[in-house]
């Protein structure tokens, strides 16, 4: 085989695969977009509808935890001004708690409700994810999470989780 | 003194690095080799002396007495001394001196080792300054506390104790990679001997970061409590991108090595890993993406991490500029030949590890633009999953064919064995399970563990099982990473399709039954940890075969850190692990646990295949190390040896 035409079927091998894998790469991209949502989000855009996939990240909204009689777990995420309820029948992280900020992935019931499939908290009790903050502070301002930790200091409930 | 001691060794090993570089880059020969393991021996007197501080708990070092605290086990304290910022830049730094340290002790002399050292001296002299103006591990604090704030607990661990030190093992080797392959262009000689000469430092630092980056997910399995081993996040990714450039790099390097062809892209590979191990490091460290893992971020050190990232890239590309259109091209093949397959395993690899970056920075660009994106586990399903199914079904056919021109129909006959039970295995699966992408990967996944048992079947030939142990070392290796690889898909397709998980409140006496189990609450009792308290679960199990046995998930509380962590039981039985999570107390029911058991079918085959594949380079590497010795004896330069006439394919992995 001729020298140029080995060069041309690697560019052409390298070129069928890119074919492939950019549109596949944009499909993924574009269905991250329509993945993400404070719950300020899900209110706006009326984005829980019975069936559809999301991720939610806020704060565990205070008072909100609670157990069903089958055990399951009940909680809010809230960004201070909405919130959005979330059912979860797992073991929700060691960092869970109230006011800490945490993500949960699942589907939209027919109530509105996220069915978690997976609760993710920060492995660091501090921190919260910037694009979280972000959009914390777009909802209630500076003072978003300080308010949920006052509140919650002031009536000092029972530790959940 | 001991943190002065080690501030000032740090200077030394910045000096002797500098030295090193000057030395390599200009005459080279001894000045250059003493002084690179001058710089390895200061930057390893160092470490010992931050350990030392560690271990001896001297609370007057700002950085002891933020990361450990008196009641911390005495391993824990050693590991504290790299689980934190500052440190692990310093182990960064004496991995770095110290591949340019064991070179200059063992790599052959000549205008390649010289420049090596000098560019490695160079990627040290930077790594050091970082350390000493940016992050320093040996500040005093003026009023030592009375004792230390202690570390994340969940950091506590066996695995995550040695998962950095692996981890850099790889990423940091890589830079050693980087310098020969910068040594070659300015030599201007990138040929068979540099590939050879190359090949078993990108098998060290490629065989480590497999090790490291499964520590990290064994870890995350069975100490972040929910039994994911792999979540698809930026810092997971950060590891993730070189490893596969780094897969890519020793299979180009056999082409290189055994034809002479791909030099230019081989290179290229050589500089991408390490410039991707940059990335990583800057997309760890500066906060810029999002990550479940928490890692001490500064935006500040970010930048100059990315400045030096730049700088270290647009060196590489002038100096790839400059030498790569004069790099000879390799003798011609057909397409159908293992230099064909070898190519197309190096498209697959990249562009798998493009995808992934393009999943990885998108969020961080996205974030720039003010749009909030979350790229997970949907994305790389959907791009980078079919590319590695593809890579796989070539995977058997590349070191069973031969150089230049195969006979495709006579190759694939060969395999009809493998190819026969991975499609029953794929119809077998589709129609019990009903799950296609599962079938898929079992069947990509059987496929090569056959294919590739069957070439080693082929190679002992007519000598029979006997012959199959003296095949050389690189074929093994070969053989193992590949069937380590089929495994790993085997299992984390079927641990994922698969798992089964439910939660159940139990009162004491209460009982479950789950997959054939059945689970007796026996309730819990407190147990002390040398710096936890402990509520232990009594669990009393029969499992399906009728034995029993009590087992104690526990719920750790760290009094100093102010945090609680899970220890979950884990049972193995024949299909996988059964997983055990003492969850957490209802209010409104007092005495009632939530217990959460999750059945993680062939779990054992995700971990103990990327072990396998992490063996199988060290096997290929032992190969070569032999062969040098061999060759050193017979004085005959390696790249000219004749192949041994048992390996008519040696084709390592």
């Amino acid at each position: 085989m001729r020298k140029r035409s080995q060069r041309l079927w690697v560019i052409g091998a390298a070129a069928a695969l890119l074919i492939v894998a950019v549109p596949l790469a944009a499909i993924g991209l574009k269905g991250a977009a329509n993945f993400f949502y404070s719950p300020s989000d899900v209110v706006e855009q009326n984005a829980a509808v019975d069936g559809k996939n999301a991720r939610i990240g806020g704060l565990v909204e205070h008072n909100t935890v609670t157990h069903d009689a089958n055990g399951v777990l009940h909680f809010s995420i809230t960004d201070t001004k909405n919130s959005i309820p979330v059912v979860f029948d797992q073991i929700p992280p060691d960092l869970f708690r109230e006011c800490q900020g945490v993500i949960a992935e699942g589907k939209f019931d027919a109530q509105g409700r996220l069915v978690a499939k997976r609760v993710l908290a920060k492995h660091d009790e501090n921190y919260m994810p910037p694009e979280l903050y972000e959009k914390m502070k777009a909802a209630a301002g500076d003072g978003g999470m300080m308010k949920c930790q006052t509140e919650a200091s002031q009536t000092k409930p029972g530790a959940a989780g | 003194m001991i943190a002065e001691l080690g501030h000032l060794l740090a200077f030394l090993a910045l000096a002797a690095a500098a030295s090193q570089s000057i030395f390599g880059l200009t005459t080279g020969g001894e000045p250059a080799r003493r002084l690179a393991v001058a710089t390895g021996m200061f930057t390893a007197l160092s470490m010992l002396t931050l350990i030392i501080s560690f271990v001896r708990l001297d609370f007057s070092v700002a950085l002891v007495a933020n990361n450990s605290h008196s009641l911390k086990p005495i391993i824990y304290r050693i590991a504290a001394a790299w689980g934190n910022h500052e440190g692990s830049m310093l182990l960064w730094c004496l991995i770095m001196s110290g591949y340019g340290a064991v070179a200059a002790l063992f790599m052959r002399g000549g205008p390649l080792r010289d420049k090596a050292l000098g560019v490695q001296g160079l990627l040290t002299t930077a790594s050091l300054l970082y350390l000493l103006f940016v992050s320093s591990p040996f500040l005093r604090l003026a009023e030592p506390p009375f004792d230390g704030r202690g570390m994340n607990p969940l950091l506590q661990d066996p695995a995550v104790a040695f998962h950095p030190p692996a981890l850099y093992l790889g990423y940091v080797g890589m830079s050693f990679v980087f310098s020969l392959a910068a040594a070659g262009l300015i030599n201007g000689k990138i040929d068979r001997e540099w590939a050879a000469r190359v090949r078993p430092w990108a098998l060290t630092a490629w065989s480590a970061l497999t090790i490291g980056i499964t520590l990290g997910a064994i870890w995350a399995y069975y100490e972040l409590g929910w039994g994911g081993w792999w979540f698809w996040d930026p810092v997971e990714n950060a590891s993730f991108m070189p490893w596969l450039v780094g897969a890519a790099l020793v299979h180009s390097l056999i082409v290189t090595e055994k034809r002479g062809g791909m030099a230019a892209w081989t290179v290229f590979l050589s500089v991408l890993a390490f410039c991707l191990s940059l990335l990583g490091t800057f997309l760890v460290r500066s906060g810029a993406t999002t990550s479940v893992h928490a890692f001490a971020v500064d935006p500040k050190r970010g930048l100059v991490l990315l400045a030096g990232l730049a700088l270290t890239g647009i060196a590489a590309i002038a100096l790839y500029a400059w030498r790569a259109p004069k790099l000879k091209a390799g003798p011609e093949y057909d397409p159908v030949s293992r230099e064909g397959a070898l190519v197309l395993n190096n498209l697959f690899l990249s562009v798998g590890a493009a995808l992934v970056l393009v999943g990885t920075v998108t969020p961080m660009f996205a974030q720039a633009l003010n749009v909030s994106l979350s790229i997970g586990e949907p994305y790389f399903l959907l791009t980078f999953a079919p590319m590695m199914a593809i890579l796989l079904l070539f995977m058997p056919l590349a070191p069973a064919s031969t150089w230049q021109r195969t006979e495709l129909s006579p190759l694939l006959k060969q395999f009809w064995l493998a190819g026969a039970i991975s499609a029953a295995a794929f119809l077998a699966i589709l129609v019990w399970r009903g799950n296609f992408w599962q079938a898929v990967g079992v069947m990509v996944g059987s496929w090569v563990v056959l294919g590739t048992l069957q070439d080693l079947a082929r190679r002992a030939g007519a000598g029979g099982i006997g012959r199959i142990f003296r095949l050389p070392l690189n074929v093994w290796g070969m053989a193992i990473a590949h069937i380590g690889i089929g495994l790993f898909a085997i299992g984390a397709v079927t641990e994922a399709a698969a798992r089964e998980t439910r939660t159940f409140p139990l009162a004491a006496g209460q009982s479950a039954q789950f997959e054939g189990w059945t689970f007796r609450f026996d309730g819990t009792h407190q147990a002390e940890g040398p710096n936890y308290e402990a509520t232990r679960g009594d669990i009393f199990v029969t499992h399906a075969d009728g034995s029993t046995e009590t087992i104690h998930p526990e719920k750790r509380f760290y009094q100093v850190a102010e945090t609680a962590t899970t220890e979950v039981a884990i049972r193995k039985t024949m299909g996988g692990d059964m997983y055990v999570n003492l969850g957490d107390t209802i209010r409104e029911q007092p005495g009632v646990w939530r217990i959460q058991i999750t059945h993680h079918p062939l779990i054992d085959f995700v971990f103990g295949g990327a072990g396998l594949i992490a063996v199988g380079g060290f096997f290929a590497l032992a190969g070569r190390i032999r062969r040098k010795v061999q060759v050193t004896e017979t004085e005959t330069p390696p790249a000219t040896a004749p192949e041994p006439a048992a390996a008519p394919a040696g084709a390592p992995a």
